[in-house]
């Protein structure tokens, strides 16, 4: 029953929750979504934590989704001990460095006077449950060792069970380490409170700068565009507006 | 060629008399609010002096505005690569110490304090945290050169001059200062809009005034670096940049914006220039020496008819046209050359123009005894107090032959004038003065009173919104006609 719970009702009521949460903040509140940086408050300090967190974070997140969409590709990665060992040193620094930059973050926050004024309630969940994800996560990867490998062997059936909405959890449910549990379900939680925190800065990663043009004119209306337009009798709608 | 319209602006340095009224005007309409304390979209800083945020003219440390590369220009501090890589941590950031820490007084302390022997004091108290604070800086803090050997000594613009140059600018009998006050320039070439990452900024096409949209705004703070006039600022409560916006809902209405409304030397004059969009690349990334004249050259003369014929087929309003036509800005600019951008060589071609102070003239100490006879009535512009040198590291990127011109033509009108009013001049010695700048009597008046006598309408000449039609923002025209009155802004049908 508490299986039950965990791994299929968490999961689906987080992933509801962060959709329909998400668009709605973003559609009805768009100017709460922001990452509310605080570095112009302070930031040499932040230097030391915000960079080792976020690409740990970065660099892990991707790792994941690897591992989720393309298992096989993983194990066959893996398939020599070399190329096993790399993959996993390489994430379990990446963890450290996430950790390492939480830490300072954390104390940054608590000890710094100017970024306590700007410190809300949710500003210490989203703490806790992220120290609770990557410490975890670490002892996921120190303990039962080569999760790269059972990773993909193991939780993305899970994974994919939950998203093709035909939940498997007989696997899950019987695994006996306490960090591998707390992971997962941490994960979820994370998920589910996206809309609730400044995790909704990650969803607007502005990607699209890449290919936009550098200068933006906008216009209230182009009478260019109407003198122009061969549709102007069916109603055609200039774009800019 | 793509003429667009851009409402821009003249101050006359000549007339600041440094008093911050328009800072203080912006600042109760716009920034009086929780983390906006410490911005002034409009500041008036003492020259020389290290300014507002300290020291924002070296881009050695900030990492503003544009860098020539080959035939285009780069952003020095940012960029689609080193923006995306810089997001988590932005190196070029000024934090709030490079401004200062917003303070406010315990007032009520005044009234509360137990009775006792000592007089009650009003302590200063920080409007970031609220703790009681000791004031080491504010927003003037090198007002009239105050502070002079930290502040400024430490002026970026000292960096032309040779050492002996700097000693005697700070010599008692030289030692001179003038009013620089700033807003946003509304750049033709904004370093902040290609620095978005969220692409939250804009320039607005009919008047070209630039934005951030608030709702768009994620803190990437991209902005505040890129902007080389530091004109950005982050609300540290909001989680957003704002900066000048021009008072643009005044303008829209027919009023000048605030700072300018508000200032009481009238040194301040704003008008549309038309320009020519085409040649925005091509200007930005003109070589140094060419950077002022390049972008003189983008603005059109609006009395053209080939420039009128364009601009109307680019749906600039008749009324925006005309208003190019008497356009104060377009006078002093183009016509008659007295006024210059600040910090051209930050390549964003910035739309506000600055008319040089002409200082009192030099005088010496000889024998303990100062004096300032001269034997012209006002010594050459070559004897100006403060080095050409100097001017024109602010406003020609470096060519002394530019502000020395500017300078010559001032200097011109003043003897014309004094021609006129006193007339205890030698004639030979003012047609002199004119000839050499090419300039006639009455263009010397003109300048005169427009500098001198100008009505509020003659100074601001604002461009009417238009905002009847503003209809076309929602509908396009074709389809209101079919319906009764301003149309429907959804089909207007029954059911879900």
């Amino acid at each position: 029953m508490t299986s039950y719970l965990l791994f299929v009702v968490l999961p689906y009521a987080a992933l509801a929750i962060f959709l329909i949460g998400s668009i709605y903040r973003y559609r009805s509140n768009e100017f709460s979504v922001s990452s509310i940086s605080s570095q112009f408050l302070e930031g040499r300090k932040l230097f030391w934590g915000s960079q080792p967190f976020h690409w740990g974070l970065f660099i892990l997140f991707f790792g994941h989704l690897i591992a989720f969409l393309f298992p096989s590709a993983v194990i066959a990665w893996n398939g020599q001990p070399v190329r096993l060992l790399i993959l996993e040193i390489a994430a379990f620094t990446f963890g450290l460095s996430a950790l390492f930059g939480l830490f300072l973050l954390i104390y940054r926050r608590l000890t710094t006077r100017r970024i306590q004024i700007v410190t809300s309630k949710m500003d210490l969940v989203v703490y806790a449950v992220l120290l609770t994800q990557i410490i975890s996560g670490l002892l996921v990867a120190y303990h039962s060792r080569w999760g790269s490998s059972w990773f993909a062997a193991f939780l993305t059936p899970y994974l994919r069970s939950i998203f093709v909405f035909d939940p498997q959890i007989e696997a899950i449910s019987s695994v006996t380490s306490l960090s591998l549990k707390v992971h997962v379900v941490s994960a979820f939680t994370l998920i589910g409170i996206i809309p609730f925190t400044r995790f909704v800065h990650f969803l607007v990663y502005p990607v699209d700068y890449l290919w936009r043009s550098y200068q933006q004119v906008i216009w209230n209306w182009s009478r260019k565009h109407i003198r122009t337009s061969r549709k102007h009798s069916e109603g055609y709608k200039s774009t800019n507006n | 060629m793509d003429v667009r319209s851009q409402v821009s602006m003249v101050f006359h340095l000549d007339k600041c008399i440094g008093c911050h009224t328009c800072s203080i005007a912006c600042k109760n309409i716009w920034t009086d609010r929780k983390g906006a304390e410490y911005m002034w979209w409009n500041n008036v800083e003492t020259k020389p002096g290290t300014g507002y945020p300290t020291k924002w003219e070296d881009q050695e440390i900030y990492k503003g505005g544009w860098e020539k590369n080959g035939d285009t220009v780069s952003l020095k501090g940012a960029g689609k690569f080193r923006g995306l890589k810089n997001i988590f941590h932005n190196p070029h950031l000024p934090v709030l110490d490079d401004y200062y820490e917003p303070w406010t007084y315990k007032y009520q302390d005044l009234f509360t304090a137990p009775e006792g022997d000592d007089q009650p004091t009003a302590r200063p108290v920080s409007l970031v945290t609220g703790e009681h604070m000791d004031v080491q800086s504010g927003p003037n803090w090198d007002d009239d050169l105050g502070g002079s050997p930290d502040y400024a000594r430490q002026d970026v613009n000292l960096n032309q001059l040779s050492e002996a140059e700097r000693e005697a600018m700070f010599q008692l009998e030289r030692m001179t200062f003038h009013y620089l006050p700033r807003i946003c320039n509304h750049c033709l070439n904004p370093a902040c809009v290609a620095s978005c990452p969220s692409g939250a900024l804009y320039k607005r096409g009919e008047d070209g005034i630039v934005l951030i949209n608030q709702e768009r705004c994620r803190a990437w703070r991209m902005c505040v670096t890129a902007c080389p006039y530091k004109k950005s600022y982050y609300n540290w409560h909001t989680g957003k940049s704002e900066k000048c916006i021009l008072c643009y809902p005044r303008l829209e209405s027919g009023q000048a914006p605030a700072c300018f409304h508000s200032c009481v030397g009238r040194i301040r004059y704003l008008g549309v220039l038309l320009y020519d969009a085409d040649k925005i690349e091509q200007a930005a990334s003109a070589p140094d020496d060419r950077l002022v004249d390049a972008q003189m050259d983008i603005y059109l003369d609006p009395f053209d008819p080939e420039v009128i014929k364009q601009a109307r087929l680019n749906g600039v309003a008749d009324s925006t046209i005309i208003a190019a036509q008497k356009s104060p800005v377009y006078k002093f600019v183009k016509l008659w050359k007295l006024a210059l951008p600040l910090h051209p060589e930050f390549r964003t071609l910035p739309n506000l123009f600055y008319v040089p102070a002409l200082l009192p003239t030099m005088a010496t100490v000889a024998n303990g005894v100062y004096d300032s006879t001269s034997k012209s009535l006002w010594n050459g512009v070559e004897s100006n107090r403060l080095p050409m040198k100097y001017l024109a590291s602010l406003f020609s990127a470096g060519d002394t032959g530019k502000v020395t011109e500017v300078m010559k033509r001032l200097m011109a009108v003043r003897l014309h004038r004094r021609g006129v009013t006193v007339g205890d001049l030698n004639s030979a010695e003012i047609s002199q003065a004119l000839k050499e700048v090419q300039m006639d009597g009455s263009t010397a008046d003109e300048i005169f009173r427009l500098t001198s006598l100008a009505t509020f309408d003659e100074r601001f000449v604002i461009p009417p919104a238009h905002r009847e039609e503003s209809i076309e923002m929602l509908e396009s025209t074709a389809d209101v006609k079919g319906n009764t009155g301003f149309g429907f802004k959804r089909k207007p049908e029954r059911g879900l």
